[in-house]
């Protein structure tokens, strides 16, 4: 399954590391990522490929790791935003 | 991929503006459960809503978990039980709230939070079975807890059956005392119909129609707060401006709704009915219909303005919805709901909004009078006058309307009733006090209206 995640939070030392690190651990595949600083938050968006993990332990890893370090993660399926965005 | 904008805009939705999908509700066929034998049917409609419904709870869950939007309710709409209350041998009222009780258990034991459908339609007549059905309601409703019952007393084809309609207004006041000690709760559980539809997956007026297969999925989408949002950005443009931003919001949360339902139905192998393109608000801060119609430039909602602001948000919402889903139907169109939405709260609290004002917004918007407290002492004749004056609306707009109102024993005008969770709490409303009772007791049917002859 394909899922978008979204980390949104104050800049800080280590978070791409963290999520990544997080993704590799679970056997999760990185697609494509984008990144960038809006209204001084720090944002960044990822499309990512789940080969055997469940969405709900990655989501309760994710909400771990989001509230060590202050941030705001999710993880949604890719269909969510193209069927809303796109006709 | 996605550009960046558009994903931080849904999250945005759904985390700062309570973007939800309202309900994914299963409606099952009762029509085969039928049997003169009061236990074997209770045994038929328990067994079959159990098996049909039993994963309809972990499926929500999981798309919910999955796409991360959050499912608020998971609920179960059935054939209207009249039609088990007619097969039944020697049926009496105490056997009918056996089955009212059957239908509480079954959806409590597959875990959704209503079962809808405890309902007769006797627009044009009532047939024995029906009478009995309606005359159990108030014990039927007091004695469980998620059940939700409904009467369609008019048709813009078949007219008002107006005796209906006086018995409604018994059955209301019956239902309140029953339940006196929780502020008339039954009567929230409790819609009188002009033009019921048949796939509407919202409660309380929920039943799975006549023309309806055997099991279908239903979803109703909400986000009262998202189109709030959307018009915050356009403060001061003109109307055109207004109805171009809600229909692009209305679309988007209606493509999400359409998504769920399709992922739901593909799921649980049970075929995709419709989506309800409806905005239901929730006591929730932010999710509030009358908001939006503030957002328009008016003060408070209920002065003047308010139908005109309601009837373009109404359009605007269906336009916008109905080229994001391949099959829309329900109620579709803004809901309001007194006690479920926070600035209509706030609005007859401070006497803004009255009685006669919402009455003329049903003309504009999806349902009609819905979640009113009323003061205990009204009579059931000018309740039964309140849903003949609905159901007229109904009837000559060719339009569901409904009457959920709530004579709230012992309170009186200003008095707040709390029904708790998305239920929310009402302020008692004045009603006009000058008789309508010789009306109601002429009895007999108001003829169907010129717009019913269109063949």
């Amino acid at each position: 399954m394909k899922a978008v995640v979204t980390v949104v939070g104050k800049d800080r030392v280590g978070i791409i590391a963290r999520v990544s690190t997080l993704f590799s651990e679970n056997n999760i595949n990185i697609l494509d990522i984008s990144q960038t600083i809006m209204q001084d938050m720090f944002t960044m968006i990822m499309l990512v490929e789940l080969k055997t993990a469940t969405v709900k332990s990655v989501n309760g890893k994710l909400n771990a790791l989001a509230e060590e370090m202050n941030l705001s993660i999710h993880l949604q399926h890719e269909d969510l935003f193209s069927s809303m965005h796109r006709i | 991929m996605i550009n960046p904008f558009e994903i931080l805009e849904t999250i945005n939705m759904i985390d700062k503006e309570n973007l939800d999908i309202r309900t994914i509700t299963m409606g099952i066929s009762l029509k085969n459960c039928v049997d003169p034998d009061i236990d074997r049917a209770c045994k038929k409609v328990y067994d079959k809503i159990t098996y049909y419904a039993k994963d309809l709870v972990k499926v929500g869950e999981d798309i919910e978990n999955e796409y991360g939007i959050p499912i608020i309710n998971k609920r179960i709409s059935v054939t209207p039980v009249s039609c088990l209350v007619e097969a039944l041998d020697d049926a009496t009222e105490d056997k009918c709230v056996r089955i009212a009780k059957t239908l509480d258990k079954a959806a409590k034991d597959v875990g959704v939070n209503f079962i809808g459908g405890y309902s007769a339609l006797v627009h044009k007549g009532v047939t024995p079975g029906e009478k009995l059905l309606i005359e159990s309601i108030p014990k039927a409703l007091s004695s469980t807890d998620i059940v939700c019952s409904s009467v369609n007393v008019g048709t813009t084809k078949a007219g008002i059956n107006m005796d209906a309609v006086a018995l409604m207004g018994r059955i209301i006041k019956k239902a309140a005392e029953l339940t006196a000690d929780m502020g008339g709760f039954a009567c929230a559980k409790l819609v009188v119909f002009c033009n019921a539809v048949e796939d509407n997956p919202f409660m309380a007026g929920a039943f799975l129609g006549e023309g309806e297969g055997d099991c279908v999925i239903n979803v109703g989408v909400s986000g009262p707060g998202v189109v709030k949002c959307a018009l915050e950005k356009v403060k001061g443009e003109p109307f055109g401006v207004v109805a171009e931003t809600i229909k692009k919001t209305a679309f988007k949360i209606t493509r999400m709704g359409q998504l769920v339902a399709r992922e739901a139905s593909k799921r649980l192998n049970v075929p995709f009915g419709i989506v309800d393109l409806s905005l239901a608000p929730t006591p929730a801060i932010g999710d509030s219909v009358a908001y939006i119609l503030e957002e328009m430039g008016l003060e408070q909602c209920g002065t003047h303005g308010t139908t005109a602001a309601l009837a373009l948000l109404n359009d605007a919402v269906k336009k916008g919805g109905v080229m994001a889903s391949s099959y829309v139907g329900g109620l579709s169109g803004a809901f309001i709901p007194v006690s479920e939405d926070a600035g209509m709260i706030a609005a007859a609290k401070s006497g803004t909004l009255l009685l006669e004002k919402l009455e003329a917004m049903t003309c504009v918007c999806s349902v009609g009078l819905d979640m009113i407290a009323i003061p205990g002492d009204t009579s059931a004749e000018t309740i039964s006058a309140i849903i003949a004056d609905e159901a007229a609306i109904g009837m000559v707009n060719t339009k569901t309307t409904a009457v959920r109102i709530i004579p709230a024993p012992g309170k009186k005008i200003g008095d707040v009733v709390e029904f708790g969770g998305l239920l929310g709490s009402g302020p008692v409303m004045r009603v006009n006090e000058k008789s309508s009772a010789d009306f109601i007791k002429r009895g007999g049917r108001i003829p169907a209206p010129l717009q019913a002859l269109k063949n």
